[in-house]
């Protein structure tokens, strides 16, 4: 009786970890998704800004602190770094750090057909 | 594709929204299993989206693979390509060629599996979850409006809707082409004027970038031609310092700025425009037009403020008006600057959502998102706005967090940077 107490506790204790991490998981990658206008597919830059993806994620956290408090100076980050909170900061480089190195597709470049 | 072999509405049953859940959220790839993308009953649902823009395209692929291929998608857009308004400005400074803006969206229909019709929405019939379309109906169980902006001419004392020689330029394509034709056909010593509206409009720092592109190819071959602005606003809506920095800079006696200037009347044959101030006539007129959310909302009737945005909750982007219906980018009616980085920032969070929605979840009540957004003063230096903005529920609007700003001044390494955006921003959109 024992066991099977232990194993609906553990059952429940599975569940409740699958949702919190959904719930973790899903308010980080849509804020991780917003950086993709200059850090390109997931972390994955076209060139011109660093590549996000797969980044040591204690790198990522020591820079984007730096850029919070000052201490690295920046052109554009700091504007970003200051205005997201140190959880935030420590969730997204951890997103960050596990997703692939891609390559790139090649952005699909078309003629202007005339037509608006 | 016949929008009518995809007109069913496929509800979703409880257990298959468990099934789904777990799937999704036990982090399970099937996104890369057919037969489930090719279910003739999507498991979460059938999403329909007007507009393939940067806020519609956005949504419809983060909607694919954030739900691993359990929703289906439709867009339904009437133009054949995809041309980025951002840069747009710098095709009439010189330094780019509309064909560099201009990209397929086959790319992005096959990586994302989207269903796709060329078409436009006649009628949106809310009771019963359709969409009119010039050639069939389509039905859904949600629907996003993602239509950009609409002009309204009739705000213009004197200014007829179309005027063949006075562009807007303001959507990218063949009037940007033809303002750039006129600005090359104008004598040395002419005058261009562009007049700008009140309220809300698509990319708040867009006019005082194209004055500064338009004075760069003057100042390169025309150097006795003057620009003018006519800003119906008190005062430069954005970047405000920066702008100045140019137009008593580089560009000084070339550039003149007129606040207040609301254009009082309009003679379209002599392109002659009065104010409270003055009457000017212009040898290149470029009227950008006061705007409001594009027509698909207007026909559904979803344009609750003031009959020109459309009111949304920032955590789903539903409209307040009906609960199905998500609206998100320059159509909506925020504190938020209508950029291509904000669409597609609120289509991340709008996929997002509808995703939970679907599978029986709560949205994440706080959303966060970042927008940055460069323009460029000639054809090698720019300078960003960055801002994050989050979600206050007491205030039920997205606000700006501490730390956001403007750049000090333009630099050529912001000029590469703004490149890289806009690489970047046209790879997560359309690849």
């Amino acid at each position: 009786m024992k066991q099977v107490y232990a194993s609906m506790l553990w059952a429940c204790v599975v569940a409740w970890s699958l949702a919190a991490q959904a719930e973790d998981s899903s308010a980080t990658h849509t804020l991780a998704a917003s950086c993709a206008a200059c850090h390109g597919p997931n972390g994955n830059s076209l060139g011109g800004t660093p590549t996000l993806a797969a980044l040591n994620q204690d790198y990522f956290v020591q820079r984007m602190q730096g850029f919070k408090d000052g201490s690295v100076s920046s052109t554009v980050m700091h504007h970003h770094a200051k205005g997201l909170t140190k959880e935030e900061i420590t969730a997204l480089a951890s997103y960050f750090a596990q997703q692939p190195r891609q390559t790139a597709h090649a952005l699909p470049h078309q003629s202007f057909l005339g037509a608006q | 594709m016949q929008p009518d072999s995809i007109l069913t509405s496929h509800p979703v049953s409880a257990t298959r929204r468990q099934f789904v859940r777990s799937v999704i959220y036990g982090g399970l790839a099937f996104y890369g299993l057919p037969a489930f993308a090719r279910a003739s009953k999507p498991p979460l649902g059938h999403v329909v989206i007007v507009g393939a823009g940067f806020a519609g395209l956005t949504a419809a692929k983060y909607l694919r693979a954030w739900s691993m291929g359990n929703l289906k998608v439709t867009i339904i857009e009437p133009n054949p390509q995809f041309i980025s308004c951002p840069q747009s400005n710098l095709v009439l400074g010189g330094s780019r060629t509309l064909d560099q803006l201009s990209f397929g969206y086959d790319l992005s229909r096959k990586q994302h599996g989207l269903n796709w019709v060329q078409d436009s929405v006649t009628a949106v019939d809310l009771a019963n979850k359709q969409v009119q379309l010039t050639r069939g109906n389509l039905s859904y169980d949600r629907l996003i409006l993602a239509p950009g902006v609409d002009f309204n001419y009739s705000k213009i004392p004197g200014m007829p809707a179309t005027v063949a020689d006075i562009p807007h330029a303001w959507k990218a394509g063949k009037q940007t082409l033809q303002l750039r034709q006129q600005l090359e056909s104008m004598p040395d010593g002419g005058v261009f004027v562009m007049t700008i509206p009140t309220g809300a409009y698509r990319c708040p720092p867009g006019p005082y970038e194209r004055a500064c592109q338009v004075a760069h190819y003057f100042k390169q071959h025309k150097p006795r031609s003057k620009v003018l602005i006519l800003d119906a606003n008190a005062d430069i809506t954005s970047k405000k310092g920066l702008f100045l920095q140019s137009f008593n800079g580089a560009y000084q006696g070339i550039i003149e700025y007129h606040n207040n200037s609301e254009i009082l009347q309009l003679d379209a044959a002599s392109k002659t425009i009065k104010t409270d101030f003055e009457t000017v006539k212009a040898d290149v007129l470029n009227v950008i037009p006061p705007q409001l959310a594009g027509k698909v909302t207007q026909v559904a009737g979803l344009n609750n403020v003031d009959g020109r945005w459309c009111e949304v909750d920032f955590v789903t982007y539903a409209s307040s008006l009906q609960s199905d219906v998500h609206i998100i980018g320059d159509s909506i009616s925020a504190g938020l600057p209508k950029s291509a980085h904000m669409a597609t920032s609120q289509a991340k969070v709008c996929a997002a959502a509808i995703i939970d929605l679907q599978t029986g979840n709560a949205p994440n009540p706080l959303p966060v998102f970042a927008n940055t957004c460069y323009s460029f003063v000639d054809d090698q230096q720019a300078m960003h706005v960055a801002n994050v903005y989050r979600y206050d529920p007491a205030k039920k609007s997205m606000v700006s967090a501490e730390g956001g700003g403007v750049s000090t001044k333009a630099t050529v390494q912001e000029g590469e940077y703004a490149q890289a955006w806009a690489k970047n921003i046209w790879a997560d959109t359309l690849t």
